[in-house]
């Protein structure tokens, strides 16, 4: 079957057999964007998240006939180093990644709650950010989230007057 | 680029044994004999010397043609910022700046190789020395190759950000080395003071942070090779399973199947796609010989202290007289879990075997090893087997042994293109190599003032450092009791005047092995919470009794200086205030020591961690803002296997085999404070990793026992 997917802005037309293969795999091996990783495959440590349609997915138990005509954005697509998303500046001013294998899940998973819950309170942070770190870099991210909650803000104010 | 004169190894020598044996622990260690007393001391006290080759800079560094400093680091990066801490120390020694420094890790045919491993806190204490000397006389090649070329003496030369003037012309490091082949290499110059040092001591951010920011393709998983296939191979559900044989033909034409390779100790199958790998591999019937429906009850019973073999490891004074049956005796027991390393990149490679050469891509922490095992299994002298160490996604000691390189290059061997092959996460949970669960039995006397008379640890434990072949088998001949099992389980309360530590080794029917601390976590939840129990009877402030009954050498001073920091900073108090109590529990570990605070609520039942104030004293601190996120790190690790994980054995499996199931702590579950202060009462920096996992545990238990009254002796902790 033929997919039609537009990931990070970029379109593509995918030919799978399998239309249950996860969306995970098509992202990795046949797209060869590395940044979304496998930690659990069945969708309950979040190191594959990803945004479909804006919304945060567990790309791993993510079925890829699901995702055809759908935007998909990966860390890749998130920003750069030129210029980086509100939650990569936030993790990158607070040093958050250790091994930083996890990492990429949870700024989209981050990136994903500030579209929805602008300045997000610790119990939404509590509540919302459920990945799992190994190295255990609860502390930071948290400051980082809420800092990126307010670069976001400040984001949206400067391009709301320059346009 | 040859030597044209050999480096003189004068310097290098002193280094090139077992190294000093530092202060290990106070009381008279029963390790009489030099060999085990040196071996013993090496690993207790992260004074193991770095086993490489330091006798020449070429293979360390790199100059690129941009003037930028490539380190090749034989030590790898696993997420504990070893390659920032030693970006810095090259920096300051080799007169570039921060901007300047790239490191990359030293693949196994550049000749830069660790003989041993990455582990063990000492990757930047190992190095600390050898570095700087290497940079050193990099700068100085450097330095009198630019004079040659200038016409000019080495002393009219300066440096700065590799750019060497003599006040009048100028070259960069880049227009100096090009087209050198031979050096002249100089005895090793004398080393810039600290105090000149412009990056050590200074909080850089991670020399990885934009990779791991922006999603860089930088870990094993992620490696790639044109023509890849991808593999998969049979693992065992049940404990103690030894592969038989297998029946492969309903596998055989499943699709995007390749080939399917059957080896005298595993069956694996090469596909197209790793989705069908994984499913042709499930198709296969596999035989393994196993080892009965074992149960968690089987392995608890196994793991008793007065079971298995005994070994004093720890003796001062006469504890058997003191503590002979008397019903002032206090007697405690704790128990710690089954514990797994549940690191999020499973473990894997990516191997591509040629006819004289193999390549192998993979997060390993024991790249040696790991060569020469691959070599061996494919009949290939070390020198043909390429290990690209990648980024390791999680270390923790689950990649201190890593058999998968050998089916991976097996398997690429088979269809002679490069095959990809990874454990999924059920594999992981059941075949992992892991902390092992251990019983304490602890007895104490108090005196008519209430300090201490006596004291005996007793630990039980499956083996730790014996699980890796990391080690060589002699040592367990030599040393009998497992280092790894009773690292932190010797009594550091030196003013006590008799006490005593005893440690039990247990064979277990499945594989335990090293798990970040090694046996740091259990014992200082075992020890720190009676000695919270001993406080609690003599009726002291369990700070100021512990205290009262540390030595006063340079090891327990040092430990003191701690107790007093996190005390001062926590405001700590014996008191419940507004619903909280803070335990306090204290250890040092590899010459490192650490004293946390925990403040602590039960809400619903259920223990709430809010802060934890941590005091460490690490000696030379290279990067403050690292060693800060070590701490708080570990915290939170030790926190999670303190309060929430657990392996079970049911009819013979390993279970749970996925996180949530596993359950770790999540953000919610982490202390929204970490306070962490930095002591340096060395001048050279020592363990940071391990050392401030192992307080947190007894830290929690100790407050919920002010809070509740319960005593919690079993890991994970539940209330009542």
């Amino acid at each position: 079957m033929n997919i039609s997917l537009n990931v990070n802005g970029e379109s593509h037309t995918i030919d799978i057999k399998d239309g249950q293969t996860p969306l995970l795999w098509v992202i990795r091996d046949i797209l060869n964007l590395k940044g979304t990783k496998f930690g659990c495959g069945k969708a309950a440590c979040g190191a594959c998240t990803l945004h479909v349609n804006n919304e945060a997915v567990r790309s791993c138990s993510y079925p890829i006939k699901l995702a055809d005509g759908k935007n998909i954005t990966t860390i890749e697509g998130l920003g750069d180093k030129d210029n980086p998303h509100p939650v990569q500046q936030a993790w990158i001013e607070e040093v958050v990644p250790q091994c930083g294998y996890c990492q990429p899940g949870f700024m989209m998973a981050t990136a994903a709650l500030l579209n929805k819950v602008p300045k997000p309170t610790d119990e939404d942070i509590d509540n919302n950010i459920i990945n799992v770190c190994r190295c255990a870099t609860y502390y930071r991210m948290r400051k980082a989230i809420h800092r990126a909650a307010e670069l976001n803000i400040l984001k949206e104010e400067s391009e709301t007057q320059n346009s | 680029m040859a030597d044209k004169k050999k480096l003189s190894r004068r310097t290098f020598l002193v280094r090139g044994g077992l190294g000093t044996i530092g202060v290990l622990a106070v009381g008279t260690y029963l390790f009489r004999s030099p060999i085990r007393a040196k071996i013993a001391g090496m690993i207790n006290t992260a004074d193991a010397p770095y086993q490489g080759n330091t006798d020449t800079p070429i293979i360390w560094f790199e100059i690129t043609n941009e003037n930028t400093v490539i380190l090749h680091s034989p030590k790898v990066e696993m997420g504990q910022g070893t390659f920032t801490g030693l970006a810095q120390i090259v920096a300051d020694e080799l007169s570039v700046s921060m901007e300047q420094m790239q490191v990359v890790h030293a693949n196994s045919d550049s000749g830069n190789i660790d003989a041993f491993a990455t582990g063990g806190s000492t990757s930047i204490s190992s190095l600390w020395m050898p570095l700087r000397e290497l940079a050193a006389t990099m700068r100085e090649m450097i330095a009198v190759e630019a004079a040659r070329k200038m016409e000019v003496e080495v002393y009219e030369l300066t440096i700065i950000d590799g750019v060497i003037s003599d006040g009048n012309k100028k070259m960069t490091y880049a227009q100096v080395v090009e087209g050198v082949t031979e050096w002249n290499v100089p005895d090793i110059p004398e080393l810039k003071p600290i105090s000149d040092y412009k990056f050590v001591g200074k909080p850089i951010a991670r020399v990885d942070l934009e990779d791991k920011v922006f999603g860089s393709p930088i870990f094993g998983m992620d490696a790639t090779m044109p023509y890849m296939l991808y593999g998969a191979v049979a693992r065992p559900t049940r404990i103690g399973s030894t592969y038989i044989g297998s029946d492969t033909s309903k596998a055989e034409g499943m699709p995007g199947v390749v080939k399917i390779v059957k080896e005298i100790d595993f069956v694996g199958v090469i596909a197209n796609s790793l989705i069908e790998a994984e499913n042709a591999k499930e198709a296969i019937d596999v035989q393994w010989e196993t080892q009965g429906d074992i149960q968690t009850s089987d392995i608890r019973a196994l793991v008793e202290v007065g079971k298995g073999t005994p070994f004093v490891i720890q003796k001062e004074g006469d504890v058997d007289e003191f503590l002979k049956e008397d019903s002032n005796n206090i007697i405690s027991e704790y128990w710690s879990p089954i514990g797994a390393h549940a690191q999020l990149e499973p473990n894997g490679a990516l191997a591509y075997v040629e006819a004289d050469k193999a390549t192998i891509m993979m997060s390993t922490q024991v790249v040696n090893l790991t060569r020469g095992e691959i070599a061996k299994r494919l009949d290939f002298e070390d020198e043909q087997v390429n290990i690209v160490p990648t980024f390791l996604g999680g270390g923790f000691g689950r990649r201190l042994h890593t058999p998968n390189g050998i089916q991976a290059a097996l398997l690429s061997k088979a269809v002679g293109k490069p095959v990809k092959c990874f454990f999924t996460r059920k594999e992981e949970f059941q075949n992992d190599t892991f902390r092992p669960p251990t019983h304490h039995i602890l007895k104490g006397k108090l005196n008519e003032t209430g300090m201490i008379e006596a004291l005996e640890h007793n630990v039980s434990s499956g083996d730790v450092a014996f699980g890796s072949p990391m080690l060589p088998k002699v040592l367990e001949t030599v040393l009998g009791a497992d280092l790894g099992a009773w690292r932190g389980g010797m009594i550091q309360y030196g003013a006590i005047p008799n006490f005593k530590a005893i440690s039990w080794r247990v064979k277990l029917p499945f594989a335990t092995s090293w798990w970040r601390s090694l046996g740091l976590l259990a014992n200082t939840f075992a020890i720190e919470s009676f000695m919270d129990e001993l406080a609690v009877k003599a009726g002291k402030n369990p700070a100021e009794f512990r205290l009262a009954q540390i030595q006063d050498d340079d090891r327990g001073k040092r430990l003191k200086s701690v107790i007093n920091a996190v005390v001062e900073a926590a405001g700590y108090t014996n008191e419940v205030i507004n619903g909280r109590a803070m335990g306090i529990a204290v250890s040092t570990d590899a010459n490192t020591p650490c004293a946390e605070i925990a403040e602590v609520s039960i809400e619903n039942n259920t223990i709430k961690v809010h802060k934890v104030f941590c005091a460490m004293d690490p000696g030379l601190v290279v990067n403050p803002d690292q060693v800060r996120a070590q701490c708080e790190g570990a915290i939170i690790m030790g926190m999670s296997a303190s309060m929430f994980e657990k392996m079970e054995v049911e009819n013979g499996e390993l279970t749970p085999t996925i996180y949530g199931p596993y359950q770790m702590a999540l953000m919610k579950h982490a202390p929204k404070e970490i306070e962490v202060i930095l002591l340096q009462g060395s001048d050279a920096p020592g363990a940071v990793g391990e050392p401030p996992l192992g307080p947190i545990g007894a830290a929690i238990a100790n407050a919920v026992f002010r809070l509740t009254g319960q005593r919690l002796r079993d890991m994970p902790l539940q209330l009542a």
